[in-house]
């Protein structure tokens, strides 16, 4: 499928709107197979917006997006996991009235007929919590506990490359440590991971590279040891110090 | 005594018609927030195709047409088909394109649809009431074979229509709670984005939904002639009003309170046409008092959702 040379990811130059509102004025990305990429930027800037076109969520005005070889856009999105492509949501978006264990179920939905124990037991090894929780309704979780059971059910997918839309918001400095080390874990267990954080300093500690995104575009790219270093970075999105 | 017991029986099974027209309200609306006022009309066509299907000649846009003559229990399930493959079609052509309008959109295009298939049923089966034929294992000498149990008499089709409403119900409600196109319904209900993020086709959950809701419909149309021996263009809009009135009864989106609704909504009407003065006058006014209410008082529903959900 992958011509060699080819990045796993490619976006190049999409153009988003909401109705008039232009989000993505011009993103380009790649991401090389393996590798773990993080997209910074501040509020507003079109983070979660590149991971809900690259997933098919939303659509580019303009622009392509190739994944694999495979023309992502001409993918009902639907259908974006079954290749291999699973996110984590930005606000865990958990199913409130199913169980822990449903959950789980249907992060596996694009694997038919394919034994899960395994897989269960990868995502309860990395989250011990959830098992004790594993017949608990979605809703009644607490923050930290429906982020832990987002990534899960993302990892159920089985992804080849998978995006993180923030997940360690709202988790406690204890379960943020922890949370990178899993994430870098499943990275070192074969899976791609484009992830987007307020936590800069750490995500990029974590990462091979990383992308700054400025009101819709693209304003910086570099391995992510020279963007830690880079004054204006520092400046902006790491708190100075 | 004995006419409490006759009551409640006639309640039960009136109960089952609603709760089988009730199932499709309350899917549809827990998947869409869609009240799809056309279910009424879509029985009405269930009635009026198993007719169809169990005579030798019926009278099609004024014309007389040969038709097969089949048996109760396979032109029940020719009308099911049928009246699914409308309901899908509905779907597709009044709702579909105003998934992403205001709720309101929606609502009157329900409303639109509904009256025009009463129209359509009346161009072309006619305004007149037709017959719907006896069904010959139910009756005996042109009379409903029945038993006596508790004091009521009880027919055999009482009998059945209590069974078959069971029986889909708790299949409706396994089908739901543990199969895989069944956890797609719910986790599209929930979260139609994020369960098109788990790789759900949400467009074809909504289709089946709207297959389940109107062939559970046709059923109760089935059902009803065969209780009541006719149909008619505008038979279904009292049936189908009532029948959302019991999905919010039993709280709307739960397949279980659409039954629990759909019998108690029976019962009481049953009871109250028969006990209070005046009341079978009134009969098509209870269920609205009921409506009234719980809107006033317990707006969930008796088997409302009641697991918080935090964003
Ligand atoms: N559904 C929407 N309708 C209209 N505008 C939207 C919508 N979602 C996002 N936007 C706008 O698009 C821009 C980019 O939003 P996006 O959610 O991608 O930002 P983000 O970088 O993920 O921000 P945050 O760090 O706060 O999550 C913002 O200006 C936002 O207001
Ligand atoms: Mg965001």
């Amino acid at each position: 499928m992958a011509t060699p040379g080819e990045p796993m990811l490619r976006v190049d130059d999409i153009q988003v709107f909401y109705g008039n509102i232009h989000a993505l004025k011009g993103v380009t990305l790649e991401i090389e197979k393996g590798e773990i990429v993080t997209l910074i930027g501040a509020n507003g800037a079109g983070k979660s917006t590149t991971l809900n076109t690259i997933s098919g969520l939303l659509r580019p005005r303009s622009g392509s997006i190739f994944y694999q070889g495979t023309d992502l856009l001409k993918v009902p999105p639907y259908q974006t996991v079954t290749l291999g492509l699973s996110q984590s949501p930005e606000g865990r978006k958990i199913f409130p009235r199913m169980t822990v264990k449903e959950n789980l179920a249907m992060g596996a939905f694009s694997r038919p007929k394919q034994d899960l124990t395994a897989d269960y037991e990868r995502v309860f090894a990395l989250f011990p919590l959830l098992w004790e929780r594993r017949t608990q309704a979605g809703g009644t979780l607490s923050g930290g506990e429906q982020q832990m059971l987002a990534i899960g059910r993302a990892l159920m997918a089985q992804p080849k490359l998978l995006m993180l839309d923030e997940p360690s918001m709202g988790l406690a400095p204890m379960l943020v440590e922890k949370i990178f080390e899993i994430i870098k874990e499943i990275n070192s267990q074969g899976t791609t991971i484009l992830l987007v954080e307020q936590n800069a300093n750490v995500a990029l500690e974590i990462s091979h590279r990383g992308y700054v995104i400025e009101t819709g575009s693209i304003v910086l790219s570099d391995n992510a040891q020279a963007l830690l270093t880079n004054p204006q970075v520092r400046e902006a999105y790491l708190g100075g110090a | 005594m004995e006419q409490l017991a006759q009551q409640l029986m006639n309640g039960l099974m009136l109960g089952c018609l609603y709760a089988l027209i009730a199932v499709g309200y309350t899917m549809v609306y827990g998947i869409i927030e869609l009240i799809n006022f056309a279910f009424g009309e879509l029985f009405m066509f269930g009635t009026f195709i198993s007719i169809a299907m169990m005579v030798d000649t019926i009278t099609l846009f004024g014309r007389p047409v040969p038709m097969p003559g089949l048996s109760f229990f396979l032109a029940v399930p020719i009308a099911m088909v049928a009246v699914a493959a409308m309901g899908v079609t509905i779907e597709r052509l009044a709702y579909r394109p105003l998934r992403n309008a205001p709720r309101l959109a929606a609502l009157i295009s329900a409303i639109g649809m509904s009256i025009f298939l009463m129209n359509f049923s009346q161009a072309i089966f006619g305004s007149k009431q037709v017959f719907f034929p006896d069904v010959p294992i139910f009756t005996e000498a042109g009379l409903a074979k029945s038993l006596t149990i508790g004091g009521a008499q009880v027919t055999y089709l009482q009998l059945f229509v209590v069974f078959i409403t069971v029986v889909a119900m708790v299949a409706l409600n396994l089908f739901v709670q543990r199969t895989r196109v069944g956890r797609a319904m719910r986790a599209s209900a929930q979260d139609k984005q994020t369960s098109a993020l788990m790789g759900v086709n949400v467009n074809r959950v909504i289709a089946i939904t709207f297959i389940i809701g109107s062939a559970m419909g046709a059923l109760a149309g089935g059902l009803y002639g065969a209780v009541y021996h006719f149909a008619r263009p505008d038979m279904g809009f009292f049936p189908g009003l009532k029948a959302f009135i019991a999905a919010v009864l039993g709280g709307i989106g739960n397949i279980p309170g659409a039954f629990l609704g759909g019998l108690v909504l029976g019962m009481i009407e049953s009871l109250a046409s028969a006990y209070l003065p005046m009341g079978s006058q009134y009969r098509d006014a209870f269920a609205f008092v009921i409506l009234i209410l719980l809107l006033s008082f317990k707006p969930s529903g008796l088997l409302g959702s009641t697991v918080s959900e935090k964003a």
